[in-house]
């Protein structure tokens, strides 16, 4: 190795290691990658909020491109997604299923009313017992799950339109293609 | 409002603040165990296992919302006779190695756990390596023919070059001595 070479390893060096720490700005620690993604999506069955006789379960995730949104009426984030939930819910394509985790069912309601339903089912998870098996620890946080059953992503924080444009629209048209495939 | 009336206004503020906050910390006195070696086998357990609402606070310590429930799952898995390998497993299978303060040692992590004895190691070998490198060098004396060469190349009156041997050889009066 020439002298000039060896005298450029240590700039090399440090510029590798600002290139690391530069990455290392971008990450968000609060992000917990989900084991979850690529297994199945764990079994459940809960009431549904608006119709008391019925039951919410992994049976009404088959078959359907789901969107598993974890939220709560008094979570701030989860009423910033809102508007852009009912968006993707106004286009269509995938199905939206909330899950109402440890909140009052009352003003759960209460939040739908005023601002719209853009869930097509939504289970009630008072206890927080499912949100635990689904890996929840915050909300906003939003399942992809594909016809089969598998947990193909996880959103946390709230979607708005870049999250959907980029990320999950083009998720759940891959998912559709491998259907039609 | 006289000062002093103030202060002591103050006083008892602070005082219903410290009483309250008091009440408010939570304790792991609601986990009760027939056994006191599950107890502290219960505690010890909490104590490695990350929160991940606060992320630097253990199970044992956080006060986040999830963390009690987590805390009482942990405890019902106790109290049904689970092993602390299986709970642990529940958890990671649910949350990801993230939970856990000690991170297992497998493929994903090896880098985390080896990289800093490969840093170490890389380090020594050239520590150990430009030490050698130096030991070897050829002797800095300069042989007489060489010292000659050198003068001729530099030119003998603005030469910097000195060497001890050279000042006695030498006459030095009419150059600067560097300061």
């Amino acid at each position: 190795m020439s002298k000039y070479l060896k005298a450029l390893v240590p700039l090399v060096l440090f510029l590798g290691l600002v290139a690391l720490l530069f990455y290392g700005l971008g990450t968000d620690p609060r992000k917990v990658p989900s084991p979850l993604v690529g297994k199945p999506a764990p079994e459940f069955s809960l009431p549904a909020l608006l119709d008391p006789d019925r039951t919410v379960s992994s049976a009404d995730l088959d078959g359907k491109v789901t969107l598993l949104n974890v939220w709560f009426s008094s979570c701030v984030s989860c009423r910033a997604e809102h508007r852009e939930l009912m968006r993707i819910a106004r286009e269509g394509g995938v199905q939206i299923v909330g899950l109402n985790w440890k909140d009052d069912k009352e003003a759960a309601v209460e939040m739908l009313r005023q601002f719209g339903n853009p869930y097509s089912l939504i289970a009630v998870d008072e206890a927080g017992r499912v949100g635990i098996d689904w890996g929840v620890y915050g909300a906003p946080e939003t399942f992809v799950v594909d016809p089969e059953g598998i947990i193909r992503y996880k959103q946390i924080g709230p979607i708005d339109q870049g999250v959907w444009e980029q990320t999950l629209r083009p998720l759940v048209e891959k998912i559709k293609e491998e259907g039609r495939a | 409002m006289s000062s002093p009336w103030k202060a002591f206004l103050v006083m008892g503020v602070l005082a219903g603040l410290l009483a309250t906050s008091g009440a408010g910390a939570y304790t792991l006195e609601e986990f009760t165990f027939e056994d006191p070696a599950q107890g502290t086998a219960f505690r010890a357990l909490i104590e490695e296992l990350r929160c991940l609402v606060c992320q630097n606070e253990s199970l044992a310590a956080s006060q986040a919302d999830l963390a009690e429930d987590l805390r009482k799952e942990v405890y019902r898995m106790f109290r049904e006779g689970k092993s602390r390998d299986q709970i642990v497993q529940f958890l990671v299978d649910r949350y990801g190695d993230f939970v856990l303060y000690d991170p297992p040692f497998k493929p994903s992590t090896y880098l985390l756990w080896l990289g800093p004895f490969v840093l170490v190691g890389i380090g020594a070998f050239l520590l150990v390596r430009s030490l050698l490198v130096k030991r070897r060098s050829p002797a800095t004396e300069l042989s007489d023919e060489e010292r000659r060469r050198l003068q001729d190349l530099l030119g003998t009156e603005s030469n910097p070059v000195q060497s001890n041997r050279e000042e006695s050889d030498r006459d030095q009066t009419d150059r600067d001595s560097p300061k």
